[in-house]
């Protein structure tokens, strides 16, 4: 046990120093909070605009909606919060300060995971939340044992996911470089997929964002087995139980481009 | 006249070929805007159906080429509000660039009107000839609003460029303007019509985009070219585009003048 403590430290010690400093700038700090949840708000406003003009898509009203949206966006918020700084990767391969990563005895995904904590994505966190609520109780969601288990099984599998497909992105970079954008179609694509009703996607798209990078099972998923509704064709809504399979998935995958990645890196011949 | 004519054509083709370096960053645009695409036309189609067919004037055809027409655009205007003059007015750097026989407004905007024109090249066409191939879209048969649209989509790219400028200046008064940049970039992308066309909104929405220059970037163009706006539509969409240049441009130079007094280079 005080083994693991002591292995666990420096990492404590960095995260605590990165805490620390985005409290220092207390107005600024403000600010970025404020920024974070304005973003939030406006990606909650597209799709109420989208309901504004019709009652339901693709079988779905907006309190059910806000379920969905909740869901995707507490968990990918809260991801982003803790690996959305895997996406500077490109800046530390191209002014090769990543060789830096390589000489400390601990695994360098560990450490640029825990090198940055983002707080400011608590505001958009919030967001996520409040909807989620508004969602559970507008939306005639059954209260009981069965939609707590959905929720957290949802909400933790959920944030599993996309930490993984950061961490897949990340991978990727190490080839990419220049081309880091194209990581943002499954990464930001992803997060805007979540938030949609999956049942209006075509067969392409249920293939690709519904199982290759599975975004239906971080929200639309779980959402329709706790309202108990049908699924579309090809999503049947007991998968909604499957989360932690799509999150495994993702981290494999993740993984394995991650080491892939890894041992193409050059160094940057400093 | 024609010298300095001449100096600001020359960094507009600078920036052109700037932009035209970075092969691979705009296959990796070209493939984030065509996954974009694809989850608006899922959705966007299944409003249009849920509503019967026919949404404020759009029917799923005329929908598919609103949508691959922004996401078209999507290189070409400014919706992060991030610019290197920003980082240039945060550190001093910007001392340099007034020293230089050119102004300051003028050349930046030139420089990005020239990246953001190649950016329709490689990111542009591509994004609405792939979206036409796989999902189909309908465009106007006659000349009319391709000249219009055309000349609509300059003047798109310029005001953009205009209205960024406004968020770099303002850092000779404010020294950081993330927060400005943040706000920026979430206004600009929700009233410029990305997600949802502008014509969806609810009035009191419609109107208030109505007031920013943002509509005027990517909406505009948009419905000139798809031909939702009309011969006489367009025309007064082209009017307000040229009325927010030149407003845009003036309040540029006021903000650039009064900004230079401000100027405090530490330590130079």
């Amino acid at each position: 046990m005080a083994d693991l403590s002591g292995r666990l430290r420096p990492y404590r010690a960095v995260l605590s120093s990165r805490v620390r400093s985005q409290r220092a700038y207390r107005a600024s700090f403000a600010t970025d909070l404020a920024g974070s949840g304005v973003v939030g708000l406006v990606e909650l406003a597209e799709v109420w605009v989208l309901f504004h003009n019709v009652t339901a898509l693709g079988g779905l009203r907006f309190n059910q909606i806000l379920l969905v949206f909740g869901l995707a966006d507490l968990a990918f918020s809260l991801a982003d919060l803790s690996c959305g700084h895997l996406d500077t990767l490109p800046a530390y391969i191209r002014a090769g300060t990543l060789d830096v990563f390589y000489l400390r005895p601990q695994p360098v995904l560990l450490q640029l995971i825990t090198s940055d904590i983002a707080l400011r994505r608590l505001a958009r966190a919030g967001v996520g939340l409040a909807s989620l609520s508004a969602g559970l109780v507008t939306s005639g969601a059954p209260w009981g044992p069965r939609t707590a288990a959905l929720l957290a099984l949802g909400l933790a599998s959920g944030y599993a996911t996309f930490a993984g497909l950061f961490v897949w992105a990340a991978g990727l970079q190490f080839f990419l470089l220049d081309g880091a954008e194209m990581t943002n179609a499954f990464v930001y694509g992803g997060r805007y997929a979540a938030t949609q009703p999956a049942a209006v996607w075509t067969r392409p798209l249920k293939a690709v964002f519904g199982f290759f990078f599975p975004m239906a099972f971080t929200a639309y998923l779980p959402a329709l087995a706790i309202l108990r509704l049908p699924g579309p064709p090809w999503l049947p809504s007991w998968l909604g139980w499957c989360g932690p399979a799509a999150a495994a998935w993702t981290w494999a995958m993740g993984l394995l481009c991650w080491r892939w990645g890894m041992r193409r890196y050059q160094g940057g011949g400093g | 006249m024609r010298a300095t004519a001449r100096v600001y054509w020359r960094l507009l083709a600078a920036g052109f070929r700037r932009q035209s370096a970075y092969r691979l960053a705009a296959l990796g645009g070209l493939v984030a805007n065509m996954t974009f695409g694809f989850l608006k036309v899922a959705v966007l189609f299944a409003t249009v159906r849920a509503a019967g067919g026919e949404l404020h004037g759009y029917d799923t055809a005329s929908m598919s080429t609103y949508v691959w027409l922004s996401q078209g655009l999507l290189g070409s205007v400014n919706v992060s509000g991030r610019t290197d003059l920003a980082d240039r007015v945060k550190d001093g750097q910007v001392a340099v660039d007034f020293l230089r026989p050119v102004d300051l407004q003028a050349a930046t905007v030139a420089t990005e009107a020239g990246r953001s024109l190649f950016a329709l090249l490689p990111r542009g066409l591509p994004s609405v000839l792939l979206g036409a191939v796989t999902v189909g879209m309908a465009l106007p048969d006659t000349v009319l609003p391709y000249l219009l649209g055309g000349v609509s989509l300059v003047l798109g790219v310029a005001i953009s460029a205009l209205s960024v400028y406004l968020v770099a200046v303002a850092g000779f008064w404010l020294v950081e303007t993330r927060g400005l940049q943040i706000l920026y970039m979430v206004a600009s992308g929700f009233l410029c019509g990305l997600f949802v066309p502008v014509a969806l909104f609810p009035g009191w929405l419609r109107a208030l985009a109505a007031c920013t220059p943002f509509p005027a970037f990517m909406m505009y163009p948009i419905d000139i070219l798809s031909g939702v706006a009309g011969t006489a539509g367009a025309a007064g969409l082209v009017l307000a585009q040229l009325g927010w240049l030149a407003g845009l441009a003036a309040a540029g130079q006021l903000l650039t003048r009064a900004g230079r007094r401000r100027l405090e280079v530490q330590g130079g």
